[in-house]
């Protein structure tokens, strides 16, 4: 790395020995960015973003909760209603985990569109993947923390789902636990598990985003940058929509925080644990839904756990099922359309976790379950041998510009959405 | 040293008994961070109650605590006994007589937990639905048992499993 020639003298006497000033010049100034990227690159700042505020809120939520069967229902009560500013930090808390899904679905569902899981960027994506993983984990884990009775039985059931493990599954359920059933040692392993996570997946974030800055963003063209003219440098073109994007993102989540902070929860949740009675409907929080969906549509134990972790074991081998060398999804006009039904399809799949297991529910489920897999392991492959896509652009700069337009044009042609 | 082709077998096996000394060592170390996890002495110890069960009348049920979880006690009525017995094994998923999970046949002892992924079924209080075979129905994802308990309809895989117990005097069970 080229260190560089800072005007502050302090600055200076310090990057010449811990160049930490270059690397963020480098990495986060002249970083030089496709100059054609549209609202959806916003998702992935407005990620990080989510993450820290998690983190934040989360710490402070921790000096005033109580891991304890017997003290952590009632700590999260407190915390609503006699400490200073506690209900808004943890309804921050509660929907940040929320919003931070539908960030991250939504920059998933980017990456599907325009191929950015395609060579070069197959390790970004997975561990893309692996975040969403841990995102899971972690958020499972909090949901436990306030003990009502959602937190209790989705603990149980999710902590079920291992028991479906042939032989050793039980074994491993009561290893969980810490005993018989989902209790106080439950409770405490998750509390600090949950403390723990958040750091895991920052540290994987940073290797995202080291593997990110090897070949820089994919774009709406899906075309390699060819040089100077087709990039700007990161500060201060993207610092500032970034910035412009994550005030629109903070608005919306302030609304649901300060009007709406329960619409995304389950009333359920405020009624304390109680392991002797089940609620007559339990549902998981609604970004597990479409796995959720998945889990039921399959009438066997072991069948439904794998297929729902199947669901995202797929995400992991996306970009070798996907052989298209075309990224885009712009010039592919049959895949687009794919895109969109498995869109659909993962809307359905949500709202059928939300309904009960019977009846034309079922149905749909099973239907949805079998689209959703059918997308991934036959359409893909198959629509990369026999899809005719259409001509690329010579270069981002000739598109933007249409067509080697003078640079002063670049103002009035705007990103054009493709129809 | 000179690299003669003993010389050259000796230091391979200095590096594979170096190695498999160290995975042994790993895996010393492991064993109890993982083991920390499974249940504790003082759980483990809490593992037996006594109920007293001459007050549940023919038709009644009651649901106790061992172990965290939930345990139906069912005082069966003769309805529900010639029900249990009149099944063909053969077409069950889990295939066991009424008789290999009673000790008295009016008297079913059985854990209340859905052996598909957990929950409570319904079925113990008077009004609840008690699913197609008229035992107990699970919310969750629709499991059915029957009269014994045993699993009818649904995705749970076994009977509700039937928990070690012993009269220990014609009135009080020893549950655990
Ligand atoms: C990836 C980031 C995180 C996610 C997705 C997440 C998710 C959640 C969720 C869904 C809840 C349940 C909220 C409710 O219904 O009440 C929760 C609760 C909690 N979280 Fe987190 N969390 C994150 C980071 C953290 C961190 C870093 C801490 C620090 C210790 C933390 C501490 C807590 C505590 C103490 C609770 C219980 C209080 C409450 O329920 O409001 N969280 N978390
Ligand atoms: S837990 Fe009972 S049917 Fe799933």
């Amino acid at each position: 790395m080229q260190t560089q020639n800072f005007k502050n003298p302090v600055v200076r006497w310090i990057d010449h020995r811990l160049p930490v000033f270059s690397f963020m010049h480098h990495e986060l100034h002249e970083y030089p960015t496709p100059k054609n990227l549209n609202y959806l690159w916003n998702l992935g700042s407005l990620a990080g973003l989510a993450l820290v505020t998690m983190i934040v809120t989360g710490i402070i939520l921790a000096m005033h909760y109580t891991p304890h069967v017997d003290h952590a229902f009632e700590s999260v009560e407190r915390i609503m209603r006699d400490v200073n500013h506690g209900w808004l930090i943890r309804y921050i808390h509660m929907n940040g985990a929320s919003f931070f899904f539908i960030v991250v679905f939504i920059h998933i569902f980017r990456g599907l569109y325009y191929g950015s899981y395609k060579a070069p960027r197959e390790l970004l994506w997975i561990l893309g993947v692996l975040i969403l993983l841990l995102m899971m984990a972690t958020a499972f884990m909090g949901y436990v923390l306030p003990w009502g009775q959602m937190s209790f039985w989705g603990a149980t059931v999710i902590t079920n789902l291992f028991s479906a493990i042939p032989f050793v599954g039980e074994s491993i359920v009561v290893w969980l636990w810490g005993g018989f059933s989902v209790d106080n040692p439950t409770l405490s392993r998750f509390f600090a598990l949950h403390y723990l996570m958040p750091f895991v997946i920052t540290a994987v974030v940073i290797l995202h985003i080291i593997a990110l800055h090897r070949f820089g963003s994919n774009n709406p063209l899906g075309i390699d940058v060819n040089g100077k003219q087709d990039t700007i440098p990161f500060h201060p073109y993207y610092t500032s929509k970034d910035l412009f994007g994550a005030v629109v993102f903070l608005t919306i989540f302030a609304s649901a925080v300060f009007f709406y902070p329960n619409f995304l929860g389950h009333p359920d949740n405020y009624i304390p644990a109680n392991p002797l009675q089940t609620p007559a409907h339990i549902v998981p929080e609604w970004y597990f839904l479409p796995f959720y969906a998945i889990l039921r549509a399959i009438p066997d134990k072991l069948g439904g756990v794998l297929f729902m972790f199947g669901a995202i074991a797929v995400l992991f081998i996306l970009p070798w099922l996907d052989r298209s060398p075309v990224r885009s999804g712009r010039f592919r006009p049959i895949f687009k359309v794919f895109f969109w039904l498995l869109l659909a399809d993962c809307v359905l799949l949500g709202w059928l976790g939300a309904k009960p297991a019977e009846g034309i529910y079922v149905v749909l489920s099973r239907l949805a379950t079998a689209w959703y897999f059918f997308h991934f392991l036959i359409v893909l492959p198959v629509l990369s041998l026999v899809e005719k896509t259409r001509p690329l652009p010579q270069s981002i700069s000739t598109s933007v510009l249409g067509g080697g337009a003078l640079a002063g044009a670049a103002s009035a042609t705007k990103e054009k959405p493709d129809a | 040293m000179s690299d003669t082709a003993e010389n050259k077998g000796r230091r391979d096996f200095i590096v594979v008994a170096t190695n498999t000394m160290m995975g042994v060592g790993a895996a010393a170390v492991a064993y109890p961070l993982i083991n920390q996890m499974n249940p504790a002495a003082d759980t483990l110890a809490l593992a037996s109650i006594e109920v007293d069960v001459s007050g549940i009348a023919e038709g009644q049920a009651i649901t106790v605590k061992w172990r965290g979880k939930p345990v139906f006690i069912r005082h069966r009525t003769k309805d529900e006994i010639a029900s249990a017995n009149d099944t063909t094994i053969a077409d069950l998923r889990d295939p066991q007589t009424d008789a290999d999970r009673v000790q008295k046949p009016e008297l079913l002892v059985i854990q209340g937990i859905c052996t598909h992924l957990g929950c409570v079924p319904l079925g113990q209080k008077i009004g609840e639905v008690k699913g197609d075979f008229n035992g107990w129905f699970c919310p969750c994802h629709g499991s059915h048992y029957d009269t014994s308990g045993r699993i009818r309809k649904g995705p749970a895989p076994t009977n509700l499993e039937v928990p070690p117990y012993a009269f220990i005097s014609d009135n009080v069970i020893k549950i655990g």
